[in-house]
Parts: structure tokens; C-alpha cells; sequence
């Protein structure tokens, strides 16, 4: 598995596409090119550009699936926008009754085919990247359970506890890989870190385990996306991404202490935020 | 009306037999049955049960309508005490449960193909007249049983409509709302199955003399699809919903780890219907669009032959794609069901150039089911395209169960069965009730329809990639997220006075009947060759069938389907006996 460089993603079916000589191909492409060209420089589209070396990978492959997306989209709504306009009834003849012509059926078969293959090669790339969960020193158990959220620190006796608008903080080193043990002590429950662009399932009877590597300081907010009961729309949690050796401070000066640590935010509402 | 077929004309003696015997068991017994009410809870008639279906499912519409308002007003604002949480989780489950169980499949395969399909094959009725009647009243008893428990003690079931274990297990969804909601599947789980037998036999077994299966126009051929699928897929929810019920009551362990169960055993059953389920909600409404254009257009379906191997493709990776629901459980091969996802992009997108190349060079008029399907083409269009952005598991991985994928499948499901769902709608309104209704409402209609449509669901694609759940009913008030979501709310309101329109015009359309005649709109299928609304076994005379659109054959002699230029129609003389293109019938 290769780690995309910038432009990679993209410059790929740029060059496959040509090779399809058909008069909407070549257009797409014109209007891909630029794009392409200015791929450092291309816009999130709506997405997060991403606050993790994951998050990262996966925002490129959202570019270019928002991008072919777009394609798409403006090719086909401007075909049957042209029809609509073009072959409006101008009188009472009736049109010439064509119902087949193969060389056009076959190259929409083909075409699409061929595009989907090219997609399906990039999502593998990226799905393996975003899942890979290579080794670690840093390791954060995560219990979720109605309605709140657990995070443990094997072999720190560090545990945090937040339950509903307590809104836990998860404190992780930044340009690490920490590891991530994910269980549920009840119902399925969804970990979702949106500027991480990932989420996973908290399944009872299951230990799901996922990395990730944070790219800059800073507090992330994460909630369950996955209904689990009355107060789903409350558990909300924080990452808060740290220098390693202000984590290791954070580590030191709450195993000392009482095991618990509860993290209370603004308890009278339920805008919990990142705060 | 005799019962006497004419076969040399029609030719083929084997379909002769079967339309015969068919003739003869049902004879004119029930021409002279009870009439007003007691026709209506006595009917075998397959259009009667099929206007039955599809009142029963509007009004479900409606209702669920009303709620998805009701979500939207708590929705405008941050923490909006308009809803209790539990109020409010109960709302969205039923609203999903309405619009998915209980109004747009039994709209679909209960009432629109109840009633066109027969006629489009040239039957008298379904096959099963009595086991059409069953599938009605169960579907009935279920929707009932549906609406009640919002009465019973602990209100209606709050687990989502896809009711995940273990959150729908005794333990966490106590109540007898749960219950009533897994029996309400049930009974309309079987009635749908016994629907999808009686499509599948009337389809095989009742098509007139001449109407091969290459002649069907594309509606049965997605109706005959739709009915193998129900057949793949419903019982397996039925199995399923029994399981749950053993785990609720009979101290089973199916889905509870406690016991040793596997609660994503529940996700794997539920989507190996639930994905199929997806295409029994859209293949009908891709056939009501593959009527209505070619229609509108003056031409014939462009691609008959792709679109019918598209259709089934489709419905046969639609068996392979269920754990795309599940990328995030981290317990699938993601590989496996990602390319099989992205694949249906393929016969979906020839399904489109199939549409666009039949509006190509036509002469098109837009009249309101028009206006609905080119709706239909942009929804799908925009729901399709994001559905390839979600079968890609690293893309799907966070915007799974945000307001992404909530904009996505509503603008599929809106797509198909309310925007192709309505054009079928005023399509066949005229056949059905032989008048006609207003087009200058149904512009209106329309044209509210639409830009509450994108109003309402693209700020949802936004806030969904910021990062909003679904499914919540209070959010941060700090995260910029309430402009998108007053925005969507002003739009599904719009939606709301559009579909209040739509009453509008069915009740003047009832109080001052403006007649419609037979064929309206110069349509091809054989159900425009009967009376409007057609007598009650539906013809007294056929024309020859010689392609997928006779009547149009028959009113337009001079008019075959061209295959690069060259004539493949009636007057090709491809039927055998040179009759094509002749104005003589054949008495039924």
C-alpha cells in the first residue's frame, strides 16, 4: 500500500481518460484539468480537510470522488436539460420512432464500467491507509455505553468517565499513532470524530480497534452517531490532541490521584460543544 | 362480453388456454356483486383492491408527512423543547417506518401495479383474485396495528426503522409499541410476499395472446423484477422479525450477547432485505418513469432491450450490496460489497441514457406527470451520484448516520416514489376515474415540490459532512449548524403546501369531472385501449399486439420503432401473420 502523494488520486484517471476517445469524456476532462492542476490548492468541499494523517488520505479521495461526482452531475442535468429545451413540441408530426442504436448503448455500458473500476481502485487505496492499524505506544480503551463515554489508559491507571452533559475529554499525544480499543457495554454506539473523517461502531460482544494520528494541537469534538436509546442526541465527547510531553504530564498527574477523573462541561445545557 | 377468444388473429395457442380458463372461472359472477361499501370490503376486482392500496398508502403518506413536519419545527432550533426526547425518537421511527413499510412499496406494488399491470399484459385480473384481496387487508390490519401504538402504554417503538439489536431487545425498548411494530411488519411483510406471487403468476401465466415477454412494456418488466425480489427479500425480514420476538418474549438469545446471540446477526438479516428493499421501492418507479417519458416524448422507450437487462442486473447485485449498510460495524469485507455498491452505478446510469436518449429528438410536451418525471430524473440524479461518494468505505466512514446519508436516501426515496410515485399518479388518475385532473394545480404542485425538494435536503448534505448526526434532537448551538437546518425546514413546508395542492385538486377533479376519455395523452400501453375507468375484467376488445405499446401501434400505423432507421415494429410484419398495422380487434 502506497501513501498517496498530493496529486496522485487525481492525476491517475486524468491520464486513463483520454485513452476513452468519446466527445463527453473529452469534456469532462476539460473541465477535470484544471482541477487537477490546482490539486494542492483544492478546495474541502463541504468535507473536513482533516486533523489526523488519516483524516488527510481520506479527504483526498473525497475530492476526487466529489470531483467525478460533479462531472457527472453537470454531464448528465445538462443532457436532459438540453433535451427538455432543445425537443420541446414545436408541432404535430410525429419524430422519427428510433428505439435502438448500439454503438451509443455499448459505450454507455462501457464507460461507466471503466470509470467505476478507477473509483474502486482509489477507495481500496484509501480504505486500507484509514484502517491500517500499525503499532503503537499509546493506547486509550473506549467503553461506550448509555449515555456516556469511557476512555481508559492501560498501564496508567488513568481513567476518564463522562456521562451525559459531562461531555468526557480523551487526551491524546499529537504526531502519534494512538491506538484505539473500542467496546460497548450495552447497545451499539457510533465513535465519531468528525474532523478525523472516521467513525466506528461500538458493538457489544465486539472489540473494534482503529488508529489514528493527530497532525496539530487542538480540541476535537466527537459524538455517538449511532441511536442508542433516549439520550443519543447527548453524548458528546472531546479529543483534545496535546504535545507527547504534555500528555505524559496529564498521564502523570492523574494516575496519582483518584483513578476517576470526571470532566464536567457547561452542565445546565446541552450545548456541550468544544469548548 | 363474451367469453369467447378469437385465436387466429392473435396467434400463439398456448396463452390462449390460460386467458380462456381464467375467462371462465371468474364469468360474470361478480359483475353483479354488492355495490358502494360493501364492494369495496368484498372485492376480489384488482382494481378496486388496487385504489384501496394506494388511498390506504396516501393517507399514510400524509400522515407521515405530518410528522416529518413536526421532526423539521423541532429541528429549526438548537434545543427546542417543542419534543420530548423520547416524543421525538418515536416521531422519526414511525415517520421512516410509514414512509418506507406502509406507503411507498404498497403504492408501488399494492396499487399502481395492482391496477396497471393486468391491463398492460391484457388480463382480466391478478392471478390469485382472492389472495389479492388477503394481501390488501393484511396490509390494512398492519397499518393499523402501525398507527395504534402510538396509543398504548410507552408509546410507539423509539428504536429507528431499521430497529437495531440490541437497542430493540425487552430490556431496552420495553412496551407494547415495540411489539405492535415488529406484528405490523409481519402482516405487511406477508402481505407483500403474497403480492409479489400474485405479480409474479399473473405475469407468467395471464399475458394476452401475442404479449411475449420481450413485447411487456418496461412498468411490467420492473412490476415482474420488483415481485422476484419481495420473494428474495421478505421473508427473510419476516424470519428475522420472528426472531426478535422470541428474543422479546421467549427468552431466546438470538441477538443478545448475554446468551451468546450475535447482535449484528440482526444488521446482516435485516439489510439482506433492507438493500433489496431499496430497488422493490425504486424498480416501479423507474417503470412508471419508462411510461410516462416515452409518452410525453411521442416516442418509443429508447434501449427496451438494456433497459430490461439493466433492470435485472440490478436487481441482481441488489442481493450482493447489504453490508454497505454496515462499513462502519468494522466486522464485513469491505472490498467485496464496495465494488459490488459502485457496479449498480452502471445499469442505474444506462437506465438514464435510456430515458434521455427517448427524450432526444421527440417532441416533448410537459404536461404535470412530465414535469414529475424529469423532477424524478434530477432527484436521482443527485441521489445517485452521492450513493457512489458512500460506497466508497473510507468516504462512508464519516459521513455514515450523519445528515449525509439522511440527504442521500431521501433524495433516492423522494426521487422515485414521490416524484416518479406522483407522476404515476396523474399519469393514470384519467384511466382510473375516467376524468381528468387539473393541470394548472399539478404545475403548482410540482414546481413547490421541487424547490422545497432541493431546499429542504442539500443544507442537509452540508451540515451532515460537518458533522451533524442524524437522529438527534437537540444539537450545539455554536457549531453554525442552525442555519442549514432552519433552511430545511422552511423547505420540507414548502413541500408540506404542495402536497396540500395536490388535495385541492383531487377534490375538484371529484366535484366537476372534466372527462378524459380513453386515451388522454396518445399513450402506447394496452391499458389505454380499454375504457376509462376500464369495465370489470377490463376489455372487451384487444388490439394485435405487436410491440411493447399496441395502442400506439394500433392509433399510428404508420409510426414502427426504428433500429437504425430500419422498421422493428408492427408494420415490419415481425408478428407473422401480416396483420400488424391493421386497425381490425380481437373480441375478448
Amino acid at each position: 500500500m502506497d501513501s498517496p502523494s498530493a496529486g496522485s488520486p487525481l492525476a491517475r484517471p486524468r491520464r486513463r481518460l483520454p485513452k476513452l476517445t468519446t466527445r463527453r469524456l473529452a469534456l469532462g476532462a476539460v473541465v477535470l484539468s484544471p482541477l487537477v492542476l490546482a490539486s494542492c490548492q483544492l478546495p474541502t468541499f463541504g468535507g473536513y480537510r482533516g486533523a489526523t494523517k488519516q483524516a488527510v488520505d481520506a479527504n483526498k479521495l473525497w475530492q476526487g470522488f466529489f470531483i467525478t461526482g460533479l462531472c457527472v452531475f453537470i454531464l448528465v442535468a445538462f443532457l436532459i436539460l438540453w433535451a427538455v429545451l432543445r425537443y420541446r413540441r414545436r408541432s404535430d408530426k410525429i419524430p422519427a420512432q428510433t428505439q435502438y442504436h448500439t454503438l451509443f448503448e455499448i459505450i454507455y455500458t462501457v464507460v461507466p464500467i471503466v470509470m467505476v473500476l478507477v473509483l474502486f481502485y482509489f477507495s481500496v487505496v484509501t480504505e486500507n491507509s484509514v484502517d491500517a492499524v500499525p503499532a503503537s505506544n499509546v493506547q486509550v480503551n473506549v467503553t461506550a455505553f448509555q449515555w456516556g463515554w469511557r476512555f481508559s489508559y492501560p498501564g496508567h491507571n488513568v481513567t476518564v468517565i463522562g456521562q451525559e452533559l459531562q461531555n468526557p475529554t480523551m487526551v491524546v499525544p499529537v504526531g502519534e499513532n494512538v491506538h484505539i480499543v473500542l467496546r460497548s457495554s450495552d447497545v451499539i454506539h457510533g465513535f465519531y470524530v468528525p474532523e478525523f473523517n472516521f467513525s466506528r461502531y461500538a458493538l457489544p460482544g465486539v472489540t473494534n480497534q482503529f488508529s489514528f494520528n493527530v497532525n496539530h494541537a487542538g480540541t476535537f469534538r466527537g459524538q455517538c452517531t449511532q441511536l442508542c436509546g433516549l439520550y443519543h442526541s447527548l453524548m458528546i465527547f472531546q479529543v483534545k490532541a496535546v504535545s507527547p510531553s504534555a500528555y505524559e504530564a496529564w498521564l502523570a498527574q492523574n494516575s496519582t490521584s483518584a483513578s476517576t477523573t470526571a470532566y464536567h462541561a457547561n452542565s445546565s445545557t446541552v450545548q456541550g460543544g468544544s469548548s | 362480453m363474451t367469453d369467447v377468444i378469437n385465436p387466429p388473429v392473435i396467434g400463439g395457442g398456448g396463452d390462449v388456454t390460460a386467458v380462456d380458463e381464467h375467462v371462465v372461472e371468474h364469468g360474470h359472477a361478480e359483475e353483479h356483486g354488492p355495490t358502494g361499501v360493501l364492494k369495496w370490503l368484498t372485492t376480489t376486482d384488482h382494481k378496486v383492491i388496487g385504489l384501496s392500496y394506494m388511498i390506504t398508502s396516501l393517507v399514510m403518506f400524509y400522515l407521515a408527512g405530518i410528522m416529518a413536519l413536526v421532526i423539521r419545527l423541532q429541528l429549526a432550533s438548537p434545543s427546542s423543547s417543542l419534543l420530548s426526547f423520547s416524543q421525538y425518537n418515536e416521531l422519526f421511527t414511525m415517520h421512516g417506518s410509514l414512509m418506507l413499510y406502509l406507503f411507498a412499496g404498497p403504492f408501488a406494488f399494492g396499487g399502481l401495479a395492482n391496477y396497471i399491470v393486468p391491463l398492460q399484459v391484457g388480463a382480466p385480473d391478478m392471478a390469485f383474485p382472492r389472495l389479492n384481496a388477503l394481501s390488501y387487508w393484511l396490509y390494512a390490519g398492519g397499518s393499523i396495528t402501525m398507527l395504534l401504538s402510538f396509543f398504548v402504554a410507552g408509546g410507539a417503538s423509539s428504536f429507528g426503522w431499521v430497529a437495531y439489536a440490541p437497542l430493540s431487545n425487552a430490556t431496552n425498548s420495553p412496551g407494547a409499541g415495540s411489539d405492535m411494530w415488529i406484528m405490523a411488519l409481519a402482516l405487511t411483510g406477508f402481505s407483500a410476499i403474497f403480492t409479489g406471487v400474485n405479480l409474479v403468476a399473473t405475469i407468467f401465466y395471464l399475458r394476452a395472446p401475442g404479449m411475449t415477454m420481450f413485447r411487456m412494456p418496461i412498468f411490467t418488466w420492473n412490476m415482474l423484477v420488483t415481485g422476484i425480489l419481495i420473494l428474495i427479500a421478505f421473508p427473510v425480514l419476516t424470519a428475522a422479525l420472528i426472531m426478535l420476538y422470541c428474543d422479546r418474549h421467549f427468552g431466546t438469545h438470538i441477538f443478545t450477547v448475554s446468551g451468546g446471540g450475535v447482535p449484528v446477526l440482526w444488521q446482516h438479516l435485516f439489510w439482506f432485505f433492507g438493500h433489496p428493499e431499496v430497488y422493490i421501492l425504486a424498480l416501479p418507479f423507474f417503470g412508471i418513469a419508462t411510461e410516462v417519458i416515452p409518452t410525453f416524448s411521442r416516442k418509443p422507450v429508447f434501449g427496451y432491450k438494456g433497459m430490461v437487462f439493466a433492470t435485472l442486473s440490478i436487481a441482481a447485485l441488489s442481493t450482493g450490496v447489504w453490508a454497505h449498510h454496515m462499513y462502519t460495524t468494522g466486522v464485513v469485507l469491505l472490498p467485496f460489497f464496495s465494488l459490488l455498491s459502485l457496479l449498480i452505478a452502471v445499469p442505474t446510469g444506462i437506465k438514464f441514457f435510456n430515458w434521455i436518449g427517448t427524450m432526444w429528438r421527440g417532441q416533448l410536451s410537459f404536461k404535470t406527470p412530465m414535469l414529475f418525471c424529469i423532477g424524478f430524473l434530477f432527484a436521482f440524479l443527485m441521489g445517485g451520484v452521492t450513493g457512489v461518494m458512500l460506497a466508497a468505505p473510507a468516504l462512508d466512514f464519516f459521513t455514515h448516520d450523519t445528515y449525509f446519508v439522511v440527504a442521500h436516501f431521501h433524495q433516492v426515496l423522494f426521487g422515485t416514489a414521490v416524484f416518479a410515485g406522483f407522476a404515476g399518479l396523474y399519469f393514470w388518475y384519467p384511466k382510473m376515474f375516467g376524468r381528468m385532473l387539473s393541470d394548472k394545480l399539478g404545475k403548482w404542485h410540482f414546481w413547490l415540490l421541487f424547490i422545497g425538494f432541493w431546499l429542504t435536503f442539500i443544507p442537509q448534505y452540508e451540515v451532515g459532512l460537518k458533522g451533524m448526526p442524524r437522529r438527534v434532537a437537540v444539537y450545539p448551538s455554536n457549531l453554525g449548524w442552525q442555519v442549514y437546518n432552519q433552511i430545511s425546514t422552511i423547505g420540507a413546508f414548502v413541500i408540506g403546501i404542495s402536497f396540500a395542492i395536490l388535495l385541492v385538486n383531487l377534490w375538484i377533479s371529484w366535484r366537476n369531472p372534466v372527462p378524459a376519455g380513453d386515451n388522454p395523452w396518445d399513450a402506447g400501453g394496452l391499458e389505454w385501449f380499454t375504457t376509462s375507468p376500464p369495465p370489470h375484467h377490463n376489455f372487451t376488445h384487444l388490439p394485435p399486439i405487436r410491440s411493447e405499446r399496441p395502442t400506439w401501434d394500433y392509433n399510428h400505423p404508420d409510426s414502427p420503432a426504428l433500429h437504425h432507421g430500419k422498421p422493428t415494429g408492427p408494420s415490419s410484419g415481425h408478428g407473422g401473420d401480416g396483420s400488424g398495422g391493421t386497425r381490425e380487434t380481437v373480441e375478448v
